[in-house]
């Protein structure tokens, strides 16, 4: 039997650019900013540099970790206060703090397939305006009072509320499976790789430099649109160093092992990032300049809740079978941008690709990955000085990668790598066009 | 509070006891509804009447005030005067072709145009005046006659109510390059249409351009297909700017600030323009504008116009005033587009200034006057007065028929001008014949009229969008 029907054959899709608002401190700023109202920013801020006011794009993809019941059609909402036409399709996609990357994969892929020729991804997250539930008990006893038929019924259903159930419930940044907060996941971790303060906050000192230069220098006027009063990541401190991030004390783990600090660890923040993405006709058709192709991509999942392997370590697993489908070696990138859950995260995933043991006991090679240079990473901070809105962290990376490739040149080669709660991990490539 | 002022003046009551009342301003392209009446002071040349034809507008003849046609008026009490005979409707705008005036006399002719006219004249009526520019209009006699007559519309301006304005326009009719009517269109356009709203006590100049410079004489959408870069364009009178020039057909690209991107993209969004966020202070400016310019609108796209709005103040007087709010500010407000200027005048940049573009910069009526507490913002203000009269004679920008020309806005009604305390702004808003602040519109559909493709005949000047304000002559 002959092919009866024919795939689209695979074009490539590219990064035009992107869009952020500056990133704001928990219950800094953005305080009494809703998600959709900064998703809304962000969109409203990548619709007027691309003169795309009233037209209509493939789709919006985006999503929230900390999500209000409300928002459960966040992103079309955002679209709908937006300046894009109205008629613009848009969905939600959640994977916690892969949200951003997953989307722009997601968008990337239906460009390549031919069924869509652009789409904008990427993602918003408030820790400050976040959703607070009403306690278990409170709860069944509203829907049981909801649902009475006579007034009694009613009655006996609002008598059963307790004092207890007057509690209310708020998100926590803690694993459902092993009621331990992300940081503590990776205190352990960190003890497990011996990696030391010292390293951590060299790596956090750095972050706040680069970043800090980035802004400087202008790199961001097309990549960030100022809301409300910010105009610079609120948590960025350009005149941190080593010394003084030194002298903190830790807040993850326990006893004379606690390396982890308020200081080389992410804070809670609140904003969006989206990255705009077409295939290169679209752009072309459009005078839009074009960054960098999109590549490939891969997800990993880790098992955590046993213990076998640490929560924030997936990346280490998919970034190899992403070399492997590529052809590549992980010294064949001219820039990486690992998000800097921790710093801890970061240096973990690092001695890992140059462990022999790991790379032959858990991704079965024969020989380690090796080392990455260093000087080719974060070249322009990363989430411990931008800070961490969730979902908008992969939209934060692809467009900063993104245009770094671009500045580097045709066919330099870029390796984006996000850890995600649930022992998750996405990574992906850019080639610079 | 605010309030109390406003009642104060727009009571019956107050326009009994004398307050000065602030009238409802005639904007937008809309002509006078009466009669645009036409005379002439010392002969009858054609420049004026040519020019009107050549706009389509249908004109009357104006009433002259001789001793001999007067009537006699019979007041309520009685007493009998004798007055210029009346028009039978009222007058929308006069128009005063006096460039052949050249004797003391012939200013005579001139108030026997006028006096009939302004008795007729509409709220938002026009007066105007063409002349020579006095220098090249021949021995001192007429030298001085061409100047008294800046005297007359001056001062007709600050007579004039109900929003009527006067300008006086000065042409070259003596020279080796005599202006046309088609030189002159866009100018008497402007001033007649509700565009030149707060324009008023103003002397414009109209030289002469290259035979094929002037295009879209009679077009609403002058700008169609053209790019203009907008600075500052992310609030206020910018934004006004951004959005009058698409109103007129441009492709805007609004720049300002990153830190005020948000207002920029809702700018930009609401126009339909594109928004580049940069620092105009910084040394690539003018490239990243050409750049962004090159990339967004084709092979071979320019821009028609860049208009430098951007701009700061840091007020002290000058014994508390430090070199960072002294270079600050001049360095904003005059040395960043001295720079950007240089580079978008690169014939060869891709990007860069078209042929035929314009240049418009943004001046003060600071910039004329001076004002306490604002010695760098005038120094800056007045360094673009200079800045374009002496650009406009560049052969390397007449050679290429580019324009540059500044507007000079007095007091504007912006969200800024609002936090000026009430009083100070009230007696701002009061100090100008026409009794009240101008808003952004009238700002912008000044700079419009500047960069029009019709306006090449206009370059070196800065004109003055102020109603007429009391400082700074």
């Amino acid at each position: 039997m002959s092919d009866q029907t024919t795939s689209p054959t695979s074009r490539d899709a590219v990064v035009v650019g992107g869009n952020r608002i500056p990133f704001g401190k928990a219950g800094g700023a953005y305080a009494a900013a809703s998600n959709q109202a900064m998703l809304t920013a962000a969109l409203d801020g990548l619709v007027a540099r691309f003169g795309l006011a009233g037209q209509q794009v493939g789709e919006v993809a985006a999503g929230a970790v900390l999500k209000h019941s409300r928002d459960f059609n966040l992103t079309r909402e955002s679209v709908l206060g937006s300046a894009l036409a109205p008629t613009t399709p848009a969905y939600d996609l959640q994977q916690a703090c892969g949200t951003g990357l997953e989307t722009v994969i997601q968008v990337a892929n239906k460009i390549r397939l031919g069924q869509l020729d652009s789409g904008i991804a990427g993602g918003v997250d408030s820790a400050s305006d976040a959703p607070i539930a009403v306690g278990e008990g409170l709860r069944k006893a509203l829907i049981r009072a909801n649902a009475a038929r006579t007034p009694m019924q009613r009655v006996k259903a609002l008598a059963g509320i307790r004092p207890g159930d007057l509690a209310p419930e708020s998100p926590r940044n803690a694993e459902p499976r092993t009621g331990l907060s992300m940081g503590e996941h990776q205190a352990r971790t960190a003890k497990e790789w011996g990696i030391t303060r010292e390293a951590q906050d060299e790596l956090a000192a750095a972050s706040h430099h680069n970043l800090a230069r980035a802004w400087d220098s202008g790199f961001f006027d097309d990549l960030a649109t100022g809301f409300l009063t910010l105009s610079r990541d609120q948590g960025l401190r350009p005149d941190t160093s080593v010394e003084k991030l030194a002298t903190l004390s830790p807040v993850f783990g326990k006893g004379e092992g606690a390396t982890m600090t308020a200081g080389n660890s992410t804070p809670l923040s609140d904003g969006a990032a989206l990255v705009l993405l077409g295939s290169r006709e679209w752009a072309a058709e459009r005078n839009l300049p074009v960054l960098a192709r999109f590549v490939d991509a891969e997800v990993a999942a880790v098992d955590y809740v046993s213990g076998d392997e640490g929560l924030l370590m997936a990346p280490a697993y998919a970034v190899p079978r992403l070399l492997e489908r590529q052809g590549l070696a992980l010294q064949d990138f001219d820039l990486y941008e690992i998000h800097e859950a921790f710093a801890s995260t970061v240096l973990a995933t690092l001695a890992a690709w140059e462990s022999e043991e790991f790379c032959r006991d858990r991704l079965g090679l024969d020989a380690p990955l090796g080392a990455v240079d260093r000087s080719r990473l974060n070249v322009h901070g990363s989430s411990l000085a931008a800070g961490h809105p969730f979902a908008a962290t992969g939209g934060r990376i692809v467009a900063t990668m993104a245009k770094l490739l671009a500045e580097e040149g045709p066919g330099s080669r870029g390796l984006v790598s996000i850890c995600a709660a649930g022992g998750q991990g996405v990574v992906a490539i850019l080639e610079g066009c | 509070m605010a309030d109390l002022m406003q009642m104060l003046t727009t009571n019956p009551l107050a326009k009994q006891l004398g307050v000065p009342q602030a009238a409802r301003l005639r904007r937008g392209r809309e002509l006078p509804t009466g009669a645009v009446v036409v005379g002439s002071a010392g002969g009858s040349p054609s420049l004026v009447r040519r020019t009107l034809e050549l706009l389509g507008l249908p004109v009357e003849e104006a009433l002259v005030d001789t001793p001999h046609t007067r009537v006699s008026q019979t007041d309520d009490e009685g007493r009998t005067r004798e007055v210029p005979a009346p028009y039978p409707g009222t007058v929308g705008a006069v128009v005063v072709d006096a460039t052949a005036a050249t004797a003391v006399a012939d200013l005579e002719d001139l108030r026997g145009v006028l006096r009939p006219a302004l008795r007729a004249l509409e709220g938002s009526g026009r007066v105007v005046v063409v002349g020579l520019e006095p220098d090249t209009a021949g021995g001192p006699t007429a030298v001085a006659v061409q100047q008294g007559i800046e005297g007359v519309v001056r001062s007709v301006g600050k007579e004039l109510r109900k929003g009527a304005t006067a300008n006086l326009v000065r042409v070259d009719l003596l020279t080796d390059a005599p202006t046309t009517p088609t030189d002159l269109a866009s100018t008497l356009s402007f001033l007649l249409e509700g565009r030149s709203a707060y324009v008023s006590g103003q002397v414009l100049h109209v030289g002469h351009a290259e035979e094929g410079r002037v295009t879209e004489v009679t077009s609403a959408r002058p700008f169609e297909g053209q790019v203009v870069v907008v600075t500052g364009a992310g609030r206020g009178i910018g934004a006004s700017i951004a959005e009058v020039y698409a109103r007129d057909g441009a492709a805007v690209v609004a720049v300002d600030v990153p830190a005020g991107g948000q207002g920029l993209a809702q700018v930009a969004n609401r126009i339909g323009g594109t928004a580049l966020q940069l620092d105009i202070t910084a040394p690539d400016a003018g490239r990243r504008i050409a750049a962004h310019v090159a990339q967004r609108f084709g092979d071979g796209a320019r821009i028609h116009t860049v208009v430098h709005n951007a701009g700061i103040t840091r007020d002290k007087l000058l014994v508390n005033l430090d070199e960072e709010r002294w270079g600050s500010v001049l360095e904003v407000n005059l040395a960043a587009q001295i720079r950007i200027n240089d580079v978008l005048l690169d014939p060869e940049l891709p990007g860069g200034l078209d042929d035929g573009g314009r240049i418009v910069g943004v001046s003060s009526t600071t910039g004329f006057a001076g004002n306490r507490g604002q010695t760098n913002y005038a120094a800056s203000k007045a360094g673009v007065i200079g800045l374009v009269r002496a650009m406009a004679a560049e052969p390397r920008l007449t050679a290429r028929g580019i324009t540059v020309n500044a507007v000079a806005p007095g007091v504007i009604a912006t969200e800024m001008w609002g936090k000026v305390p009430f009083l100070t702004r009230t007696m701002g808003e009061r100090l100008n014949s026409l009794q009240q602040a101008g808003t952004p519109l009238d700002v912008a559909e000044a700079i419009c009229y500047l960069s029009s493709p019709a306006s090449a005949a206009v370059t070196g000047r800065t004109l003055r969008v102020c109603g007429q304000l009391m400082m700074g002559a």
